[in-house]
């Protein structure tokens, strides 16, 4: 039920336009980081105050949310954020991802296929692809300014020469439309490929760093890659322990002290739908 | 004619850097600048390279395609690519001028990464060929600069600034800060790849026998002026100006 000593969505009406006007921009220009006046939110940083801030000034009553973390939506930073929301707007929540209107989501990208009528709103800590390359924000900004992003190549060089293949796994840079260098935010670049052309509006809210950005629908996502050594996702040996998928994230979990492990999907929702089917069809 | 620089002045609040500095140069020809500490050689050089703006004066480029361009007429970017294509610039201190974190390999290709090659094995391919250019153990091209003595680290910055073929190389004090023995080597190459590579260079330096071994023509600077200029070994064997005359007679004879 809606707590009605909170404005809905937490935040006042002046400071929810303030974050649209910036959303606004970042979708005109996608990739593109826009400041904003991030807000104190009653979560620490870390805990999603970014994209909590965006969902907060795009969320309506009739909207239908959808909160991950980590695939789950069970988890602890995921089964907060709903609360939060369920308290101050009142919105219906679900755990379906085919039933939701907006999903805010940290380090995965469901594995339903998003659509037309859907927002995903990811949690960024770290907005600036380059920064831990080039630590002067002025000279970034420049960088994203005149698009020379070599640097963001000079760091893929170091990885095939030191490891013989690119080592980065989460965060995956890219290049958005053809002309911004971004971070995807800390998701598994298994699910790189799915933010290229997707149908969704996709939304990124950085809190402690005060920037927004966003790639429109149907927009070009490429990863960084040498010609000699093409970007590719993980691949599993193992399918799902629980539902058998052989297409979906796996997460390794250690099940006793023996050594014993299972692989099962991160995303939950889409290894529960595929369990229940699968017993519905027995 | 490959850059013409037309009464540069540059004054930092009342004090004058650089006064109303004329000279120019043509490819292939390296071009010494000394003077002692406080003379304005350095101000000089950010001038001429873009990285400083004089308070009047112009500096012309002579680019590839488009004939004679004021520098500080040009857009910031396109200033930038002329720094990462036409120009090199060896600073004084190779920190400075490369990514100590990085491997030998990524230094030399980053140019080439900026201007777009994406392509590992010819990238690693020509960082091998510069190494070797350069007087370097190809072997090492994986291992960072600060496993590096100061000469090789001199040695990557030269190689990290020439894979781009520029036409225009500006050097500060390359050779201060290291040993007798080392200098004449890195001297020795810098001498060959100029010729080789037929590169005009304009080298600020105090020390005369660096300006003696390495350039064609000499500009010798007090106080912010010009007061001397002419042919290394005309300027050397037979100074006009007293202050030159100074100069080359504190050389110390071992």
């Amino acid at each position: 039920m809606r707590d009605v000593n909170y404005n809905f969505g937490y935040l006042d009406e002046r400071t929810k336009r303030m974050i649209r006007r910036a959303i606004l921009k970042a979708v005109a220009i996608p990739g593109y980081q826009v400041p904003f006046g991030s807000r104190e939110m009653p979560l620490p940083y870390g805990w999603g105050t970014g994209g909590i801030q965006v969902t907060a000034s795009v969320i309506g009553p009739n909207d239908v949310l959808k909160v991950i973390d980590q695939g789950a939506d069970d988890t602890v930073n995921a089964v907060n954020i709903r609360r939060f929301f369920q308290r101050t707007t009142g919105v219906t929540t679900t755990q379906r991802t085919a039933d939701a209107t907006l999903i805010q989501t940290r380090h995965r990208i469901p594995e339903t296929p998003l659509t037309e009528r859907q927002t995903i709103i990811y949690q960024v800590p770290v907005p600036e692809p380059l920064q831990r390359l080039e630590p002067r924000e002025l000279e970034t900004r420049r960088m994203h300014a005149l698009a020379e992003y070599g640097l963001m190549h000079v760091k893929l060089y170091e990885d095939i020469a030191r490891y013989g293949h690119v080592a980065a796994t989460y965060d995956y840079p890219v290049m958005v439309n053809g002309r911004y260098l971004m971070a995807p935010s800390p998701i598994p670049k298994f699910d790189n490929p799915k933010m290229s052309m997707n149908p969704a509006l996709q939304l990124f809210g950085a809190g402690r760093e005060k920037r927004i950005y966003a790639v429109p629908p149907y927009t070009k996502v490429e990863s960084l890659a040498f010609d000699d050594h093409p970007f590719e996702v993980q691949r599993w040996t193992a399918a799902c322990a629980l539902c058998g998928s052989r297409s979906s994230f796996l997460d390794e979990i250690v099940t006793d002290d023996r050594g014993g492990r299972m692989f099962v999907c991160s995303d939950t929702d889409y290894c529960g739908s595929r369990q229940s089917g699968k017993e519905e069809a027995a | 004619m490959i850059l013409r620089a037309s009464r540069l002045t540059k004054r930092y609040g009342a004090r004058v850097a650089v006064e109303d500095i004329s000279f120019e140069l043509y490819p292939g020809e390296v071009l010494a600048v000394v003077g002692e500490s406080g003379s304005g050689k350095t101000t000089l050089l950010n001038c001429i390279s873009g990285r400083l703006k004089p308070d009047s004066g112009t500096v012309e480029f002579t680019t590839r395609h488009e004939g004679a361009k004021d520098l500080f007429s040009l857009s910031e970017a396109e200033r930038r690519l002329l720094a990462r294509t036409d120009w090199g610039y060896v600073h004084q201190s190779p920190e400075l001028g490369l990514r100590m974190e990085v491997s030998a390999g990524a230094n030399v290709g980053e140019r080439l990464m900026a201007l777009g090659e994406r392509h590992y094995g010819r990238l690693r391919g020509t960082a091998a060929e510069w190494l070797a250019r350069v007087e370097m153990d190809v072997q090492r091209i994986d291992e960072t600069p600060e496993s590096f003595s100061g000469g090789m680290r001199q040695r990557l910055q030269i190689a990290r600034n020439l894979v781009t073929q520029p036409r225009l190389v500006f050097m500060d004090e390359p050779t201060s800060g290291l040993d007798v023995s080392v200098q004449a080597r890195l001297l020795d190459l810098v001498r060959s790849l100029t010729r080789e590579l037929d590169l005009a260079a304009v080298i600020v330096t105090h020390d005369l026998a660096v300006a003696r071994l390495l350039a064609d023509r000499m500009l010798v600077m007090k106080g912010g002026r010009v007061v001397e200029q002419g042919l290394t070994d005309r300027l050397l064997d037979d100074p006009q100006h007293p202050y030159t005359q100074l100069l080359v007679s504190s050389v110390l004879q071992p």
